[in-house]
């Protein structure tokens, strides 16, 4: 069953179309990697899809709404590029932020303990309890990032939206947070991850969506593989790099 | 919210009731509030806390101490420490549009009333630029505080320098400003503030530390950043009377900036709001003894405030580095944790 329907979508700032005729289908625990040069309009397709751009044409269908006016935000994790800059002097511990899960669920009243263990589930799911009263500023990109994907846990959302959370997160932290996404993967929560990283989508993505401003490919990562989508898409003077795990 | 606010002073405001407001402002001021501050200068014997100017004034001080670096937690960490100022500036066109409607035609507006309107309009204004026009946020802020403080001028000297000697007070703040009927009001905004900031506390704590997200959780974001704005523009003409125009930002940036290496957010905002309690009643009691302008020795306190715990922060981190290398020189085999810890 389709959670998510992207459906012949254009967006674009002013004059300059950033998505083009784009049609996605989303099944329900699948694992969707997004890939595409810079520019190509990744995150402004990302942003379409969770409800935070409307289309200029076409239409989204998240969990059977249109996606801009959408209300099942607590269904919807979203993990930002490392966030360092923007929350590096805010004096947040990780378990304020991890809370903020449960606000779609109860945004002024008091936390019932089925809030708490929701929360510490959430924590302890992304081994991050020890640093629940860290400040999130302090902590390594890695940790940081395992937070925001607590925050989705302890939402109980069924979608993770992640807009190249790796960047700039050491290649141990990185294996471990792939690994984690691929556990959560496995027990039913569908992922959309933008990677420039192409092995690491095709090793742990179920399907490929190649953009760079239009669709060139949409299937599954070995015919992925096999086609010039990449090549075509990113103007055919790039070669590939492989990853073998 | 601003609607209904101001249909409920207006009523209170009304010909036949303000013989009721001046009953209630009594009671609260003289007869309770007065009662313990009395009680107070007995007990410890400190004489200034027995004269009802000084006790309306350290009111004052404490109101604006609690709204100001609540709000402005908000505020600073979304680096939007400006809009302080911008909407300062804005209230004082609104003080000019007051003090010129009182002059040229003779109805009753108290300036802060008028302040309080016009600033709130700004507020929504400067968020409105902000969201659809697509001006930066500086660049908007830039526009609507010389924008206001141009209209201010002007209605200044439209009434040939009739209402230049009231501005003064507003834009340098006087602890004598604090009559009784704006005491009662910045007690009655001081309330609004609390009760909304608390009631909204978590959208806002959301949309501070992650706006993006949020959205995407589904809070009306747009929303939540005009209530920061109107709640911003409420404190700013509250805390105008003592602090001025020019200083009145100030209470909104400085303490929480004081309180930033206190680890939680919620921890934070209530450590702000002691240091904000510092820096205004030292603030006030040294203007009251050396006759000095009160917004400026609150400021500088609260400077002061900031200062001491950068350089407390600082020696305890020095303190736990030495520590450290004490022990990591004595066992060699112990791990280094990578982020380097939190300072408290």
């Amino acid at each position: 069953m389709a959670i998510l329907e992207v459906s012949d979508v254009t967006f674009a700032y002013g004059d300059a179309p950033v998505v083009e005729g784009v049609t996605v289908d989303v099944e329900a625990g699948e694992f969707l990697g997004l890939v595409g040069p810079n520019g190509s309009g990744k995150t402004t397709l990302l942003e379409l899809m969770i409800g935070l751009r409307r289309p200029d044409s076409g239409t989204v269908t998240l969990f059977g709404d249109p996606a801009h006016e959408s209300s099942h935000g607590e269904r919807i994790g979203f993990v930002p590029q490392d966030v360092t800059n923007t929350t590096g002097e805010m004096p947040i511990t990780v378990r304020e932020a991890v809370r903020m899960g449960r606000y779609p669920h109860n945004l002024t009243g008091r936390f019932t303990s089925a809030d708490r263990d929701a929360v510490d589930a959430a924590l302890a799911r992304v081994d991050i309890a020890d640093l629940a009263d860290r400040r999130i500023g302090r902590l390594s990109g890695g940790q940081r990032q395992r937070a925001f994907i607590a925050r989705a846990l302890a939402s109980e959302a069924d979608l993770l939206a992640l807009d190249e959370p790796t960047v700039g997160v050491d290649a141990e932290s990185r294996d471990a947070f792939y690994h984690l996404l691929h556990e959560l993967n496995q027990d039913g929560i569908t992922i959309i991850l933008i990677e420039h990283d192409i092995g690491i989508v095709t090793t742990h993505a179920s399907e490929i969506a190649c953009l760079n401003r239009e669709l060139f490919f949409h299937g599954d990562p070995e015919a992925f593989v096999d086609t010039d989508a990449l090549a075509d898409a990113y103007g055919g003077a790039t070669s590939v790099l492989e990853h073998h795990h | 919210m601003i609607a209904l606010l101001f249909s409920g002073l207006g009523q209170l405001l009304a010909p036949g009731q303000v013989g009721t407001v001046d009953r209630i402002l009594r009671f609260l001021l003289d007869d309770l509030w007065g009662t313990v501050l009395d009680l107070l200068a007995e007990l410890t014997g400190i004489g200034i806390l027995s004269s009802a100017f000084m006790q309306r004034a350290y009111l004052a001080a404490i109101c604006i101490a609690v709204i100001g670096p609540l709000v402005g937690s908000f505020l600073v960490h979304r680096e939007m420490a400006m809009i302080g100022d911008t909407l300062a500036h804005s209230a004082f066109a609104g003080v000019a549009v007051g003090l010129f409607v009182n002059a040229a035609y003779s109805v009753v507006v108290p300036p802060l009333l008028s302040a309080l309107f016009v600033a709130a309009v700004a507020a929504l204004l400067v968020q409105t630029l902000v969201d659809y026009a697509g001006a930066y946020r500086d660049t908007s802020l830039a526009i609507v505080l010389t924008g206001s403080f141009a209209v201010g001028s002007v209605l200044i000297t439209a009434t040939d320098g009739g209402i230049s000697v009231g501005i003064n007070a507003y834009l340098f703040g006087s602890l004598a400003t604090v009559s009784r009927l704006n005491a009662g009001i910045l007690l009655v905004l001081s309330a609004v503030v609390v009760v909304v900031a608390t009631v909204a506390y978590r959208p806002l704590v959301y949309v501070t530390f992650d706006e993006v997200g949020a959205r995407a959780a589904g809070l009306n974001v747009t929303r939540y950043n005009q209530l920061l704005a109107v709640l911003t523009a409420v404190v700013v003409v509250g805390a105008m009377q003592i602090m001025g125009v020019i200083l009145v930002a100030a209470m909104l940036v400085i303490p929480v900036a004081a309180a930033t290496p206190v680890r939680g957010f919620k921890r934070s905002v209530g450590a702000a709001v002691c240091a904000g309690l510092l820096a205004t009643t030292i603030g006030v009691t040294l203007s009251y003894i050396y006759d000095i302008a009160a917004g400026g020795a609150i400021v500088l306190v609260a400077i002061g405030i900031y200062a001491a715990a950068k350089v407390g922060v600082r020696l305890r981190r020095e303190q736990a580095r030495r520590k450290h290398n004490r022990d990591v020189s004595r066992s060699p085999s112990k791990t280094v944790k990578p982020d380097g810890g939190d300072d408290e």
